[in-house]
């Protein structure tokens, strides 16, 4: 290997006589694998070491995890070779292992130990991990009927939305409708609706799923839309001479080279839905992340707080991964797609 | 090259249509301000007989090349395909334009594949499909997307792609015209004998001299824009004909002249 890097593996039985250390030859440390052991176990340590300001059971707890994960840390990265794949990937990510037992060290300290940070407002690790052991019934009710709400209206929104750009892109007479009404309504922040909609609808649900909906239906629209009107009209010529009927010319021309723009629309409208879930648990439907978050906030819960953060920003960001992946198999065609 | 035949049988291409285009004008709306493109022109191509159309570029060939394919119907005049007039696109009718212009999102297989499946005939013909792709020697890339392909190579899809449906008229405007010198003589070569051994007609345009007369039973030169029929040229030679007979040469320098270019040459 030509050049160094903290992740450059340090032959471990190199000195000793060969045969008696067969073995352990082809076991090799890796720096940075050990300097993330370390780091999670400096992370455990300090939970034990000082006593802690504030009263709270799960210090000890979290100290042995920490020092598993340590464990786990080394041994995996040592045997990284035979664990193929998986090893390869925890090897590449030791060092962000090494950041993140650095930064739990620092915020133990800084929060439980020695309380630099103003207490309630900035918890310590093990107070939120009690979060998920002690609340963790309530958190699940919470994130079901999140995700509950969000797919509903998401997908709602996203057929829609499709359908509307579709027909606009393709038929004049109906752009000549649905394209004002777009322009006026569409723009409006679906969050100014809230309070209409939750007096008009039967129910807050209904009312969340409407506005959710709505949120992510604009922006498919238009993508779309700009997808079925910016394809080349060489592509109907070739599809025409061929034979094709204007069903065909739809279904097969016009939707599969507008599909790059549809994916771009449906991730706006992923973003802005979230906003609006959001929103709309907090004032009106009593359940989901959204409303456990203004629960907190009522009780001063701050951890409650931060372990809802977390939870939901896992969430969003698992929606968006998943929405990549189905971009990616569908698009496989195109060349350097960006990787999420 | 038993191969090869039995991707021909397959095809089963049928003989060629007769083209009469009879007296038809064109013009396009710029700015409100009417531009003809095409003045007073008349073919009569017979059945299985290869045209090749020259003339400045800008002319109005690629045009009148969409009236043949029926994408646009002319401002005056009438175009008709076996005595029946055209009146709109028809498999029969295939073009092979200068861009391959296959679609991005579907495989090499699918593309060629393309006219069968608009025809709703795909399930029963798929065979065709494989004998097409056969035809142009790019078995290997069946499954590679367009985008993994070579400028030639693409051409060769777009090829297969029209001849997938036995055209009776192939239409071709300026199928070489991007290929670097090599490929585009080994693609010459190539679709003559296509043609010699399926029979359709041939409608090429091209603005190659040289590749005009190595391929057609006559080449038709045209004036500047709006496009009029200047010479109609007989090219009397038999086949496979080489690029250095004295015949072919004095039609050349005689071409030439008729677009202003025997200064040049
Ligand atoms: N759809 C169109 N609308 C307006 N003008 C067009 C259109 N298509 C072609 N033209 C004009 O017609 C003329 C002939 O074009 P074309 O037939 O493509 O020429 P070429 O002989 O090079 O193939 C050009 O001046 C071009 O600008
Ligand atoms: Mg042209």
């Amino acid at each position: 290997m030509p050049t160094y890097s903290a992740s450059d593996a340090v032959p471990f039985g190199a000195v000793g006589p060969a045969g008696e250390l067969g073995l352990f030859r082809q076991l090799h440390v890796s720096a940075s694998g050990l300097a993330a052991g370390l780091a999670w176990l400096a992370f455990g340590m300090s939970c034990l070491w000082w006593p802690d300001i504030g009263d709270w059971p799960r210090t000890e707890g979290v100290a042995i995890t920490a020092f598993i994960i340590a464990a786990g840390i080394v041994l995996a990265t040592t045997t990284a070779k035979w664990l193929g794949r998986a090893g390869a990937g925890l090897q590449q990510r030791a060092p962000w292992l090494l950041a993140l037992g650095l930064f739990l060290t620092l915020w133990e300290v800084a929060t439980a130990k020695f309380g630099w940070l103003p207490l309630p407002f900035f918890p310590p690790p093990q107070s939120i991990v009690e979060v998920y052991t002690d609340d963790l019934p309530k958190l699940l009710d919470s994130v079901l009927a999140s995700v509950k709400l969000q797919l509903g209206g998401y997908f709602i929104g996203a057929a829609a939305g499709f359908l509307t750009g579709v027909s606009i892109g393709w038929s004049r007479g109906v752009g000549y409708w649905v394209h004002p009404v777009l322009r006026f309504i569409g723009p409006l922040p679906a969050t100014a609706w809230l309070p209409i909609a939750f007096f008009t609808f039967p129910s807050s649900w209904s009312a969340s799923t409407f506005l959710i909906a709505l949120a992510t239906g604009f922006p498919v629209t238009v993508l779309t839309w700009s997808g079925v009107a910016s394809v080349s009209s060489a592509y109907y010529d070739v599809a025409r001479t061929l034979g094709a009927k204007p069903s065909f010319l739809v279904l097969k021309v016009a939707i599969p080279a507008a599909l790059p723009h549809v994916f771009v629309g449906l991730f706006m409208g992923l973003g802005s839905s979230f906003a609006v879930l959001v929103v709309a648990e907090m004032i009106g439907v009593k359940a989901g992340l959204g409303w456990y978050l203004q629960w907190a906030q009522g009780w001063a819960a701050y951890a409650n707080m931060y372990a809802a953060l977390i939870v939901m920003s896992l969430l969003c960001s698992g929606a968006i991964t998943l929405l990549f992946k189905v971009r990616d198999h569908l698009l496989v065609w195109q060349k350097g797609v960006v990787k999420w | 090259m038993v191969a090869l035949a039995l991707a021909e049988q397959a095809l089963s291409i049928a003989a060629g249509a007769s083209l009469e285009i009879d007296g038809v004008s064109h013009a396009f709306d710029i700015d409100g301000k009417v531009l003809p493109v095409l003045d007073d022109v008349s073919i009569k191509v017979a059945p299985g007989e290869f045209v090749a159309l020259l003339g400045p570029s800008g002319c109005g060939k690629s045009t009148l090349l969409r009236l043949v394919a029926g994408l646009e119907p002319p401002r005056a005049g009438s175009l008709r395909e076996d005595g029946v007039p055209i009146t709109g696109p028809n498999p029969s009718r295939v073009v092979v334009f200068q861009d391959p212009t296959l679609f991005p999102w579907r495989h090499v297989w699918n593309n060629v594949a393309l006219g069968l499946e608009a025809q709703g005939i795909l399930k029963s013909q798929r065979h065709r499909v494989d004998a097409a792709i056969e035809l142009v020697g790019l078995s290997t890339f069946r499954n590679a997307f367009p985008h993994q392909l070579s400028g030639g190579m693409a051409q060769r899809v777009a090829l297969a792609r029209a001849l997938v449906n036995d055209p009776k008229i192939l239409v071709l405007d300026e199928p070489l015209g991007k290929l670097d010198s090599l490929t585009r003589i080994t693609m010459q070569a190539e679709l003559v004998s296509l043609w010699q051994r399926s029979g359709f007609t041939a409608l090429l345009v091209t603005h190659d001299v040289e590749e005009a007369l190595f391929l057609a039973n006559r080449v038709i030169v045209f004036s500047d824009r709006p496009a009029k029929i200047k010479a109609d040229i007989v090219v009397d030679r038999p086949y496979p004909r080489h690029r250095g007979d004295a015949h072919l040469a004095e039609l050349r320098r005689h071409i030439l002249g008729l677009l202003g270019l025997d200064a040049t040459w």
